[in-house]
């Protein structure tokens, strides 16, 4: 079901503009800082939030055409899984994943047939007769997550969906959120708000970047996320974006070349993966210099752009040898000054392995 | 904790434990049995236990909409409605009997209505103990309930319209359960305070034996022929009172959460 959304909302000093398209069967990301109007955005959609104008439709069915229709959030069709899993604590995990389908008139039995499917669809089978209070952080989420699905809804909800769990649990929910968006996905449109790049690159097909509560830049998600067009864009998601296949210990590009790096747990070998690493972690060596040291990531290149980037200055590559196209470097002005960089000077680039992360991405 | 503070708390704990030990030191122990199982003790007696247990009831029944309708909905009125419950926590029991007589008495406009219409004469009946322990006993439980609701906020309710509940099965299947542990604790105070309601029973329902004269009327009565079995009464209406609360509070408090 194709989501179109067009709505404005002001909350004080607060406005929220925004226009979207979400392709069924696909996943937007919404990212932005805290205070960006995401949550309002997703409270509009969930129908928990009126919108002063504007409509939301869904597959061509109006959910909001403000300030007239309002479909109230049990009539959606939509799931919402929150930071927080939000189980009902006096449910027991099956009943709560069966809570979606027995609301909409299944028997008990039934319901509960439908919930364990679920439960098993997120390898949560094993709690299903447990009391939410008895579950960790993660294993809640995985269960949250199936409750919001069990209801097949048209329209997913995720609100950052990891933000409340802690390292060791997120990646393990990335990798099952990626792979439910995708398995289970069929028809539905997906809407995942979130501040944490990684995600939208992990599970999203799409981005749309959101400031101030306006839309600044929108497009696929390696294209905003690795090229960002405004700096707004570039300061809370300038990464190093290198697509290619994922090997054992890293990467290797459409060129050929190989980059070393550290796969995340849910990368698997053979498949679409980024190497991804912050321009801060990108050493810049006179092209003369002996190559030498530690790092496993070397890579001539040829300086394009630089440009004042708050306390530093951020550097960008042409033509580097296959995958250096592009990337950013954040260096001191000392350092500009020290080493004479200036556009069209040949340097070298240097990533330790350890400062490149290996994620798997959606296949385009 | 400060230690200094165990010097006023055992000053309170003699305060609530002291006057009930007087009672117990005063209590003629020979006549007890006979006192306590009279005709008339018992009939009182049994008339407390039947007429708090229905206005706690009726409590349960309008106190959880009273309690959900302040907690959930907006507005001034509904804050000024906040107060007002408030008002027979505060009001001497015997002006709230009194406002109670001027309401459904024969010369009440509520009271004249139900005569003439339906030729229903309140006052002085157990229906009107009823009420009576009912205005006195509601507004700790609406209290309770909203502190309980306002705390846990509506972040349940909301996730569970987003799963397609109807509001009505919200309140069935999420609101009502998560508010069983203040529900219980609420229900056993009103029905305690229900127990020990006189001074508006005795305005506006009056002192008739088995009909309107529950324990603690049946005590005041019994105080200023017979002291000794006033006290062996008070003593049983403690014994009742503490039973409630020991057994009853703790589990609702702590019943469905664990």
């Amino acid at each position: 079901m194709t989501l179109h959304v067009d709505l404005a909302l002001r909350r004080g000093r607060f406005a929220l503009e925004v226009a979207l398209d979400v392709p069924a069967g696909t996943v937007l990301a919404v990212l932005g800082p805290n205070g960006s109007g995401k949550s309002t955005l997703l409270g509009c959609l969930a129908g928990l939030l009126v919108p002063d104008h504007g409509t939301v439709t869904l597959g061509g069915r109006t959910l909001t055409s403000a300030p007239r229709v309002h479909l109230p959030p049990h009539a959606r069709g939509t799931g919402l899984l929150a930071q927080d899993p939000l189980l009902f604590p006096h449910l027991s995990v099956v009943d709560n994943v069966a809570f979606a389908p027995r609301s909409r008139g299944a028997t008990t039995a039934a319901a509960r047939a439908i919930g364990r499917r679920w439960l098993a669809e997120v390898d949560a089978a094993e709690f299903a007769g447990r009391r939410p209070g008895s579950l960790s952080g993660g294993q809640a989420q995985r269960v949250a997550l199936a409750r919001a699905l069990a209801g097949e809804p048209d329209l997913l909800l995720l609100d950052e969906p990891l933000a409340a769990l802690d390292v060791d649990a997120a990646p393990a929910i990335r990798g099952l959120l990626r792979r439910v968006l995708r398995t289970a996905g069929g028809n539905r449109a997906t809407v995942l708000v979130t501040h944490d790049p990684l995600d939208a690159l992990t599970l999203a097909d799409r981005v749309a970047v959101l400031a101030a509560g306006r839309v600044v830049e929108s497009g696929p998600t390696r294209d905003v996320l690795g090229a960002p067009r405004t700096p707004f864009t570039a300061r809370i998601a300038g990464l190093n974006l290198v697509a290619g296949t994922a090997t054992a210990r890293g990467l290797r590009t459409a060129s050929g070349r190989s980059i070393s790096g550290l796969p995340a747990p849910d990368v698997v070998e053979g498949e679409p993966a980024v190497a991804v690493f912050a321009p801060g972690s990108v050493a810049v060596y006179p092209a003369s210099a002996p190559q030498a040291g530690s790092p496993r990531n070397t890579v001539a290149a040829t300086v394009a752009t630089l440009e004042p980037h708050g306390p530093v200055v951020r550097l960008r590559t042409v033509d580097g040898d296959g995958w250096a196209d592009g990337l950013a470097a954040d260096l001191t002005p000392t350092a500009i000054a020290e080493l004479g960089l200036e556009p069209g000077v040949a340097i070298r680039l240097a990533v330790k392995a350890t400062a490149v992360a290996i994620h798997p991405v959606p296949g385009q | 904790m400060p230690r200094v503070l165990w010097f006023p708390a055992a000053l309170a704990l003699a305060l609530v434990l002291l006057p009930v030990a007087g009672l117990l030191v005063r209590t003629d122990y020979a006549r007890l049995p006979e006192l306590i199982t009279s005709p008339a003790s018992l009939n009182a007696l049994r008339l407390s236990l039947v007429t708090a247990l229905l206005s706690t009831v009726l409590c349960v029944l309008l106190g959880v909409p009273l309690a959900v309708v302040l907690a959930r909905a907006g507005g001034r009125a509904v804050r000024l409605l906040r107060a007002v419950v408030l008002l027979p926590l505060v009001l001497p029991p015997v002006v709230g009997g009194l406002a109670l007589l001027f309401l459904l008495g024969r010369n009440g406009f509520l009271g004249y209505l139900l005569d003439v219409v339906a030729g229903v004469r309140v006052p002085f009946t157990t229906a009107a103990v009823v009420v009576a322990q009912t205005f006195v006993a509601m507004p700790f439980l609406v209290v309770s309930l909203e502190g309980a609701l306002r705390g846990a906020g509506d972040r349940f309710e909301r996730v569970a319209a987003t799963l397609g509940a109807r509001p009505w099965t919200v309140f069935r299947r999420v609101t009502v359960p998560l508010l069983l542990p203040a529900l219980g604790s609420g229900a056993v105070l009103s029905f305690a305070r229900a127990l020990g309601e006189f001074g508006a029973t005795i305005t506006f329902a009056g002192s008739l034996e088995g009909v309107t004269r529950t324990l603690p009327v049946e005590i005041y009565q019994r105080a200023e022929t017979d002291v000794d079995s006033a006290v062996a009464l008070a003593l049983l209406l403690i014994v009742v009172a503490v039973v409630v609360i020991a057994v009853a509070r703790p589990r609702a408090l702590e019943g469905v959460r664990s």
